[in-house]
């Protein structure tokens, strides 16, 4: 393990009251926008366990949507999500809900859409602010919110058809990236795959879209870092 | 080139004595070496959170305002009547000046928390109030610069780190003893080290305040961070001064601070998960706690959320 950083203990800097609750909930919130890449013009959040039970005491709800609107946790304009959701025309909403046992008690569902496209997040607070992607679309993946503090993420989706994983990093050698981490996931229901690579230098725009246009690739996204 | 990297306390007292150094410089050094950074950034970093430090206090003391759930929000107001007017309130007052503005300091933060201020979580969002507290306290009675409430907060770090390797900074993990006795024990060494005293007295102080701690449940009302949270920091911030006080006496803990802090993780491994941040035990359960729980809508008593 590494050892703690000074930063650890005298840190973070965020809004009240709960680090797990609220800070956490707000870096959910920025992930999932960041995932959707865009402007949500609906989103919907399912709560489950504690985040369900305990979510307006400590301002779950607020933090989750202040995040969707890029709120870092330390923003104070979190505490007017609400207000701030509504002059932009963003329309929210909030169920109690059960994702199953198989899931952090701190968890969210959460579903954005636009007139382009429509995506859905499960992503748990873990503890002390930190949190973790667990599902995309359906897509059984595992992103911490530290892996993207060092590398620059982008997650893949493509058709499931042969050589395809092949063309993403056939491209990105191409491209002289070198890929740090990789995992897959298989979602029968779509029969399509979602992969997340964690790279050591950022992909330009262009690069993004030029491999976006490729034959049987359905989106590319890449996680910009999400300021702590 | 040298390690600045130390485990506990026996560890931490060596890079002193070997560098001359107190502990602040020590931590300083520890977190240029795990960072590869620079003194300056770091510097520049501890200067931000020392800003959100003292705005949250401000914040509450200008503007008081009942959190969402009316547990929390009124308790500042009474510390800064008494603080304005001290010398009218000072012959019945048991405590020094320093000592309620310690108090103040705390529970401003706690409250701003409450009402989702900006803070900084120093160890941990519910025990934030503690260093603010003595920060606030002791730049009042030592007229102390930027600089040396800087190394209040290194010290504390390096206290921090000692009991987050050794046992854990989480109440949920170990009880309020980890969150509020860990927070005190930072708070006394920091308290000790700014006036000059030695490593090791520093270290004595930290002792004394954590071993008086070691029991203490996380029973929150609600899961919410307000009751006992913002006093108990407020109370705790206080306690702290009297941990400092003893070591700088000279009084020493019979038992050192590595075996204090083993013991408190194994305390926190004995206690029930019902006084680990569930509220469903302690004070959470009290008539009145169930009462503000049902109100709120909160957590259904008898559920546990750490087993759904
Ligand atoms: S009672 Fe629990 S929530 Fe409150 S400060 Fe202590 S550990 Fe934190």
């Amino acid at each position: 393990m590494s050892p703690f950083s000074l930063f650890d203990i005298a840190g973070p800097i965020m809004v009240g009251p709960s680090s797990s609750h609220t800070a956490g909930a707000a870096k959910i919130g920025q992930f999932a926008r960041a995932i959707f890449d865009g402007k949500p013009d609906e989103v919907h959040f399912l709560l489950h366990g504690s985040f369900g039970d305990v979510y307006k005491g400590h301002a779950t709800d607020k933090a989750l949507l202040g995040g969707i609107m890029q709120f870092p946790p330390n923003e104070p304009k979190i505490k007017k999500s609400f207000d701030i959701a509504d002059e932009i025309g963003l329309k929210y909403k909030f169920t109690k809900g059960d994702l199953g046992s198989g899931f952090h008690p701190n968890s969210v569902k959460i579903r954005l859409r636009n007139e382009k496209r429509e995506m859905s997040v499960i992503a748990s607070s873990i503890g002390g602010g930190n949190i973790e992607i667990n599902r995309i679309n359906g897509f059984d993946i595992r992103l911490t919110g530290n892996s993207t503090d060092n590398f620059f993420t982008i997650i893949i989706e493509n058709k499931n058809l042969p050589g395809m994983l092949a063309k993403s990093t056939g491209f990105l050698g191409q491209k002289g990236i070198r890929i740090v981490n990789m995992q897959s996931s298989y979602f029968a229901g779509d029969n399509k795959v979602l992969s997340v690579l964690s790279l050591e230098k950022e992909l330009a725009l262009d690069e993004i879209m030029e491999l976006e246009s490729k034959e049987g690739i359905v989106f590319v996204r890449a996680l910009k870092k999400i300021s702590r | 080139m040298n390690s600045f990297i130390f485990r506990n306390s026996e560890e931490l007292l060596k890079l002193c004595k070997e560098h001359d150094s107190p502990i602040w410089e020590i931590m300083l050094r520890y977190e240029m070496q795990i960072s590869s950074k620079k003194r300056e950034p770091i510097m520049s970093k501890l200067l931000e959170r020392l800003d959100v430090i003292f705005n949250g206090i401000n914040a509450s003391i200008e503007k008081p305002e009942v959190s969402p759930s009316k547990m929390a929000g009124e308790s500042t107001a009474f510390l800064v009547k008494h603080i304005n007017e001290f010398d009218k309130y000072a012959d019945s007052l048991l405590l020094n000046e320093a000592a309620i503005r310690a108090m103040l300091g705390a529970i401003a933060t706690g409250e701003n928390n409450a009402r989702m201020g900006v803070i900084l979580a120093f160890p941990t969002a519910g025990a934030a109030g503690v260093l603010p507290g003595v920060m606030y306290g002791a730049k009042y009675k030592f007229s102390l610069s930027k600089k040396e409430l800087i190394n209040m907060m290194l010290t504390a770090s390096a206290i921090g780190v000692i009991i987050a390797n050794t046992a854990t900074l989480s109440g949920a993990a170990g009880g309020c003893q980890a969150e509020v006795g860990s927070a005190s024990a930072m708070a006394a060494a920091a308290l000790t080290e700014v006036r000059g005293a030695s490593p090791e007295t520093t270290l004595q102080a930290a002792a004394l305040a954590l071993k008086n701690m070691i029991g203490l449940a996380c029973d929150p009302i609600g899961g919410l961070v307000e009751v006992p949270c913002i006093k108990r920091n407020g109370i705790a911030a206080v306690f702290s001064m009297s941990a400092s006080d003893m070591a700088f006496m000279g009084i020493k803990s019979f038992v050192p601070f590595d075996e204090v802090v083993r013991a408190m993780r194994e305390v926190g491994d004995m206690m029930s998960p019902r006084i680990k941040e569930t509220a469903l035990g302690g004070l959470a359960t009290t008539p009145t706690g169930q009462k503000v729980a049902k109100r709120m809508g909160l957590l259904k008593i008898g559920e546990n959320p750490c087993t759904k």
